[in-house]
């Protein structure tokens, strides 16, 4: 368990910039989530942890210690690829015992070692299969336990769920974070997945483009978001942005709802919605639609729960609401999140109805 | 009915498939017999074929030019020799092949590929405009006359072209295992030596099959650089002991041909498709 540290750390190749000077410290036994759409850096900043790839310029230091130039074996530490990466011409025990016999551990322990690790992911019945023999969530279960093998400083996790169907993928999630809370070990672990990152990130740093847009815990970055990259990234469907004259104003899906919903008594926002379709997903139903911006028509998405029972018809107009409170205010040009303007500046085109 | 049908137009399909199958076979097969043939034909046989069919025994076989050969010729010592250059230049060849392959392999971008390709193309120079500049080297490293000039020059082609094969099945392994490997406590090197060569393992096996075919066949160099019978290895040392001038011994000739080219062949029809994949994978992923 140790502290991970990146200082300005950053990454070129050629003239792209992967990584642009990050600063990141990961606590001990968190589980930080690096999360950014493809290309965002995210997957060459974790490689630059390991030592798979050399920075072009800053600090890493895992446990207090200067590890910039330190081969991956001096880390200490474990990855599991999105490839899983297992040693084809080698059976699941050896696999698993791999990383033991870097260490030049006895045969006895070793065999301890990776039976303990295959029971903590119920792999034990699989030991002397060779990886082609085995499912896509075996030989994800095989490549944690080798990572866990070892009993490593910090985990490494890049996309480690991508491979796996949907349902499998949700158990595998709740698998990873229950372990991790048992072993508690440092953990980064690489997503594009914004719902992996906000079911089992402790803090997530999201990415774009080689920066890193903000950092926070998932209710930080869910309720107040720093930027409209962050806002629009997170939550499905992604929060609503419309342009008013002077900024962005930005709301969740399911804070745009009818009039008559919500409580009199709030400060509300409202906006003349044309709703275009209707989408019914059982528990709730999504309204795509229109509203009228300060550059014309804007699309906009509202999630109304099951428990609203009125009746939306596409092709309509109706009256919904925001409340004061969940409205967000991003800058024009820089997409920044800035202070609530007063509304009556704002609001020309909608009508502000402060009640 | 329908099933009697269906068993008759298996048989019948089944039966076109192996005798298009057997046509080719015994095609191949027709010269490795032949050589048979001939090797155990008395002169008499031999030099009559107006009269007699070649292809079988019309006077009783003999095996007085087999006694020949084995008796009045260095046969076993040529045969020798060959072994030894070849497991020397195969050695040679792994050693520098299979590192110049990796490294290739991974290197960023499409240096590699060009590299590669560099390299493979020394192998298309034609041994007959180098032995000459070779014939320096030999003597400048006073081996003339000696088969360890050609366990010196031999790997001039077969590490370009076996470096050329490896690369092809080096880039095959997935870059994340031995990644992975790094990342489990072991260094690049070891990663190479635990990871990546056990799964190139059918790559290094085609070099070794393949490199040591390329010495065996190999004449110009041997032809210029042994002279001595003792010195020469099989390609050479049967067709210059064994015509004499304008007189072909062919039945000694056939003989010392076919006991070295059956092993060859059969062992060279089990690497033929992994051959032919290692050639073609560098190839295709361009």
């Amino acid at each position: 368990m140790s502290v991970v540290e990146t200082k300005a750390l950053v990454k070129r190749f050629g003239d792209v910039v992967a990584v642009n000077s990050i600063d990141l410290r990961i606590e001990e036994g968190e589980f930080l989530v690096l999360l950014g759409p493809s290309g965002s850096g995210k997957t060459s900043l974790l490689r630059m942890v390991a030592g798979l790839e050399k920075p072009s310029d800053g600090q890493i230091l895992i446990g207090g210690k200067d590890v910039t130039f330190m081969p991956p074996r001096a880390r200490n530490l474990s990855m599991v690829f999105q490839s899983y990466a297992l040693y084809p011409h080698m059976n699941v025990f050896r696999n698993i015992s791999f990383p033991l016999k870097a260490e030049g551990l006895p045969y006895e322990e070793r065999k301890k070692k990776v039976e303990w690790a295959a029971s903590i992911f119920g792999i034990e019945h699989l030991l002397h299969r060779k990886p082609r023999q085995l499912s896509g969530g075996q030989r994800q279960r095989v490549a944690l336990a080798r990572a866990v093998v070892r009993e490593p400083g910090v985990f490494l996790l890049d996309e480690p769920l991508s491979n796996l169907d949907a349902q499998l993928r949700a158990t595998a999630r709740d698998e990873i974070k229950q372990f991790q809370r048992r072993i508690g070990t440092t953990t980064i672990y690489v997503t594009h997945d914004q719902v992996e990152a906000m079911g089992m990130g402790d803090r997530i740093a999201v990415m774009h483009l080689g920066n890193m847009h903000q950092l926070g815990t998932p209710q930080e970055l869910y309720r107040e978001p720093a930027d409209t990259f962050v806002a629009t990234f997170l939550g499905s469907p992604p929060m609503n942005l419309v342009k008013k004259d002077s900024c962005i104003i930005g709301f969740h899906p399911e804070h745009f709802l009818p009039e008559d919903v919500l409580h009199p008594e709030t400060a509300t926002f409202s906006f003349a919605f044309e709703v275009t379709r209707v989408e019914y997903l059982g528990a709730d139903r999504f309204l795509y639609g229109m509203v009228q911006g300060a550059e014309g028509p804007t699309r906009i998405i509202s999630k109304v729960p099951s428990l609203v029972t009125l009746n939306f018809e596409a092709g309509r107009k109706y009256t919904f609401v925001v409340q004061e409170s969940d409205l967000k205010y991003f800058d024009h040009a820089s997409g920044k999140r800035i202070p609530p303007l007063p509304f009556t500046t704002v609001e020309p085109t909608a009508q502000a109805v402060v009640s | 009915m329908t099933n009697g049908n269906y068993i008759l137009r298996q048989v019948a399909r089944y039966g076109l498939i192996y005798a298009i199958v057997t046509l080719f076979a015994v095609f191949a097969a027709l010269p490795f017999f032949q050589m048979l043939v001939i090797a155990f034909k008395s002169d008499a046989d031999f030099n009559n074929p107006r009269e007699n069919i070649p292809f079988w025994f019309n006077e009783a076989p003999t095996n007085e030019h087999l006694t020949y050969l084995l008796e009045e010729t260095q046969y076993l010592t040529f045969i020798w020799n060959s072994l030894l250059i070849g497991v020397f230049v195969v050695g040679i060849t792994l050693v520098f092949a299979t590192p110049a392959a990796y490294s290739l392999a991974r290197l960023t971008g499409r240096q590699g590929e060009r590299l590669g390709i560099l390299i493979f193309l020394v192998y298309l120079i034609p041994p007959t405009l180098l032995f000459i500049p070779m014939s320096r080297v030999v003597s400048f490293l006073e081996l003339q006359n000696s088969k360890w000039a050609l366990v010196v020059i031999y790997p001039t082609f077969t590490i370009p072209f076996c470096t050329w094969l490896l690369f092809g099945f080096m880039k095959t392994i997935p870059k994340d295992i031995e990644e992975q490997a790094m990342v489990d406590g072991y260094s690049r090197f070891g990663a190479m030596l635990r990871v990546v060569l056990p799964l190139a393992l059918p790559g290094l096996l085609t070099v070794v099959v393949f490199s040591f075919m390329l010495t065996l066949h190999e004449y110009i160099y041997a032809l210029a650089f042994t002279t001595t019978s003792s010195e020469k290895p099989i390609s050479v040392g049967v067709t210059t002991e064994l015509v004499r001038g304008d007189v072909f011994f062919w039945q000694s000739l056939m003989a010392a041909a076919v006991f070295v080219a059956l092993p060859i062949a059969v062992i060279y029809n089990l690497f033929l498709n992994r051959f032919v994949s290692g050639l073609t994978m560098g190839a295709v992923k361009g």
